[in-house]
């Protein structure tokens, strides 16, 4: 099998997009010519043309709005937003045009489009270009979230993105563009909304999404040396949001502890922590613990951004304290 | 490269000044020049925080030629490039490269780094990491000046990327309803990442926009410290007067954007005619022309490489910020700190 990197698989996954259908394009800054700030689309302005790989002044609202008309004027934009902490720029146009025009409008049309953008820590690169915001696009009905934590996720989500008749917000990992991993992209995807168990236990399930993963499974790694069986659940999409997978893992074990990079508070964990309490309640033998990052913004001094998101370690050590 | 366009009638750059008035402002642009090569020197010796380190070399005629117009009690906000400009207002480099080494004897403590440098002392509202982010809070700023009368100016200073902001227009055009003690600075190095600026509008002349919103605007050569100068002295001094103006200064960007971009998108003609345009060894050479001892410029020279080589020291020197230091400063001194997380877990999971 073919080793690739999850910046790799984008790119291939914006490549065969763009050479499948001819309504596809790509809107950003830097997306062209550059390749991209983390290279994703590097090369194709070669073979597709600035018509299709699209180069903008650093005008975010416009970058969104402009995929937001031309979706809905027929056909499929993936605009790039560099960061995706610049989406407190374009939050207007994400949020009440893009999530809202197909409701407001009863039912005439929809926005397929896709945001692509990156986020999380890793670079030192502050508390302006370090966040991880899902939360914000997850509490806003009306749009998907995807967040790949795998090469294969990578790709077969943007493919699976660029299906969809509504808008999507496909959320990549700064520190997972290196990431190098033997796939077989060939090997068809689970369907779009499905969450992945990628490993299992009997003693407790881990539910991540994005790079936390690799740190889930890690902790799951170190814990089974240790005599402790812990399942990890790898999301993939948090809307659609596969609840049946977690249910059955929680129903299995009594045990669940849900991880994320981002803050806690009224974060992603929340809602999941919430749910599993409502709807396992039975089940539960514990409370539900969230490993996530600090309720503070990211420094840029090394040693205090690694201290302000969950590693390995963490997910390990609360998850002997609760399975103990 | 776009050739700078004046708006109405500009004063010739006074050749006149005598070379005593012009040694200090050589002086400020080789300490900027000498900062950002150090900056480099800590990134190549991994002692940065982070690669995300944007030089302006090839800016010190801006940075030198505003920056010397302030006053105690203006303010400013910079952008991700705003080494210089805080440097010429007076910072102490020391401070400035353990911000950017991420140590506590840093500006903000390790918390901001290169991008998000700022004190308050100084009048520095802050630099930004959103490219436009910080131009607003300048609006804000010249309010406060003129509700209280202080006499102050606030200036925004931004790169040619942040035109094609909306957040600029909005604020220029308050600043300019309000009447407000307001400058708009747009160093415009021709380039934002790999997008030349005839790439990202078809208005290049920058400070006829400006002028559309009733702002008094010029645009000057940075290359000339001492035209910038004289620029920013009628800007800045017509802005104190409450006639709030915009002010782009053309220059080149001579590296690439950040650390690791080595700019493959610019000829090598472009960068060699670009860097030609150096606003530190012009202002070198015109001293010597008028009869400036070399060895005094040299002199000069090295006790500046002496101050950026103590500044590295002493970044490398200081120590990080203490861990628990990251719940500091999220609210105010007096408010608890956020819980942290094991502290949390803990808890929950306590067990009789
Ligand atoms: C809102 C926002 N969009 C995009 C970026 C990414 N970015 C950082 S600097 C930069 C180029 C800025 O160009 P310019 O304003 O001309 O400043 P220069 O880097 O040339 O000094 C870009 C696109 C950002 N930091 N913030």
């Amino acid at each position: 099998m073919p080793m690739l990197t999850y910046r790799e698989a984008l790119n291939r996954a914006h490549a065969e997009a763009l050479r499948a259908d001819d309504d596809v394009f790509v809107i950003g800054e830097e997306v062209g010519r550059y390749g991209g700030a983390y290279g994703v689309t590097k090369g194709l302005i070669e073979e597709f043309g600035p018509d299709r790989l699209i180069d903008t002044p650093i005008s975010e609202p416009a970058i969104v709005g402009t995929a937001v008309g031309a979706a809905m004027a027929g056909m499929r934009p993936i605009a790039e937003l560099m960061y995706v902490d610049f989406l407190g720029m374009a939050m207007d146009q994400l949020c009440n045009q893009a999530a809202k025009i197909r409701y407001m409008f009863g039912g005439q049309i929809g926005v397929p489009m896709v945001l692509r953008t990156q986020g999380g820590t890793g670079r030192s690169a502050g508390a302006q270009h370090s966040q991880s915001l899902e939360a914000y696009v997850m509490h806003t009905p009306g749009l998907r979230l995807c967040m790949p934590a795998t090469v294969y996720d990578a790709y077969h989500l943007l493919r699976q993105a660029l299906e969809q008749p509504d808008p999507v917000v496909f959320i990549e990992h700064k520190g997972l563009y290196a990431l190098r991993e033997e796939v077989d992209l060939d090997e068809p995807p689970p369907a779009w909304g499905e969450a992945v168990v990628r490993r299992e236990g009997r003693d407790g399930v881990l539910v991540a999404y994005s790079r936390v993963v690799h740190h889930a499974m890690a902790a799951a790694e170190t814990l089974a040396g240790q005599g402790i069986e812990v399942s990890v659940i790898d999301l993939r999409t948090l809307n659609p949001l596969d609840f049946a997978t977690v249910r059955r893992e929680v129903e299995k074990t009594g045990k669940a502890m849900v991880v994320s990079e981002g803050p806690m508070t009224a974060g992603v964990g929340a809602e999941l922590a919430a749910r599993i309490s409502e709807e396992c309640f039975d089940f539960l033998e514990d409370p539900v613990v969230r490993v996530t990052g600090e309720d503070i913004p990211i420094s840029v001094s090394v040693e205090l951004e690694k201290g302000s998101v969950p590693g390995a370690e963490l997910i390990e050590e609360t998850a002997r304290k609760l399975l103990a | 490269m776009t050739t700078p366009a004046k708006a109405g009638p500009a004063p010739a750059t006074p050749v006149t000044t005598p070379a005593p008035e012009r040694l200090p402002l050589y002086r400020e642009m080789r300490r900027v020049r000498t900062f950002e090569e150090r900056v480099g020197e800590l990134f190549v010796r991994g002692e940065s925080a982070g690669s995300m380190l944007h030089l302006s070399i090839g800016e010190e005629g801006a940075a030198v030629g505003v920056g010397t117009t302030m006053r105690d009690g203006d303010t400013f906000t910079t952008h991700h490039r705003g080494h210089g400009i805080f440097l010429a207002r007076g910072a102490d480099p020391r401070r400035m490269m353990a911000e950017i080494g991420g140590k506590e004897t840093g500006y903000c403590h390790g918390k901001g780094g290169s991008m998000h440098i700022a004190d308050m002392s100084l009048g520095h509202l802050g630099a930004n990491a959103i490219v436009g982010g910080g131009i607003p809070a300048v609006v804000g700023a010249g309010l406060v000046a003129r509700r209280r009368r202080s006499g102050a100016v606030s200036l925004a200073f931004f790169g040619d990327g942040a035109m094609q902001q909306g957040i600029l227009y909005e604020s220029m055009n308050m600043a300019a309803l309000w009447d407000l003690p307001v400058v708009f600075v747009c160093v415009n190095n021709q380039w934002g990442m790999g997008t030349r600026i005839d790439q990202a509008t078809k208005a290049t002349a920058l400070h006829e926009r400006a002028a559309a919103f009733g702002l008094r605007a010029e645009t000057v050569d940075g290359v000339d410290v001492l035209a910038v100068r004289a620029a920013a002295e009628r800007i800045v001094g017509a802005a104190r007067e409450g006639r709030p103006g915009f002010l782009a200064i053309d220059c080149y960007r001579f590296f690439g954007h950040a650390r690791k971009d080595k700019s493959p998108y610019r000829t090598e003609e472009e960068e060699a005619e670009g860097r030609r345009r150096d606003p530190v060894s012009r202002a070198r050479d015109e001293l010597l022309a008028e009869g400036v001892a070399e060895e005094e410029l040299d002199t000069l020279d090295r006790e500046v490489a002496t101050e950026m080589d103590a500044a590295i020291d002493y970044a490398i020197a200081s120590a990080e910020p203490q861990l628990d230091s990251m719940f500091r400063d999220v609210f105010a001194p007096d408010q608890p700190e956020p819980e942290p997380v094991r502290t949390r877990i803990d808890r929950v999971l306590a067990r009789d």
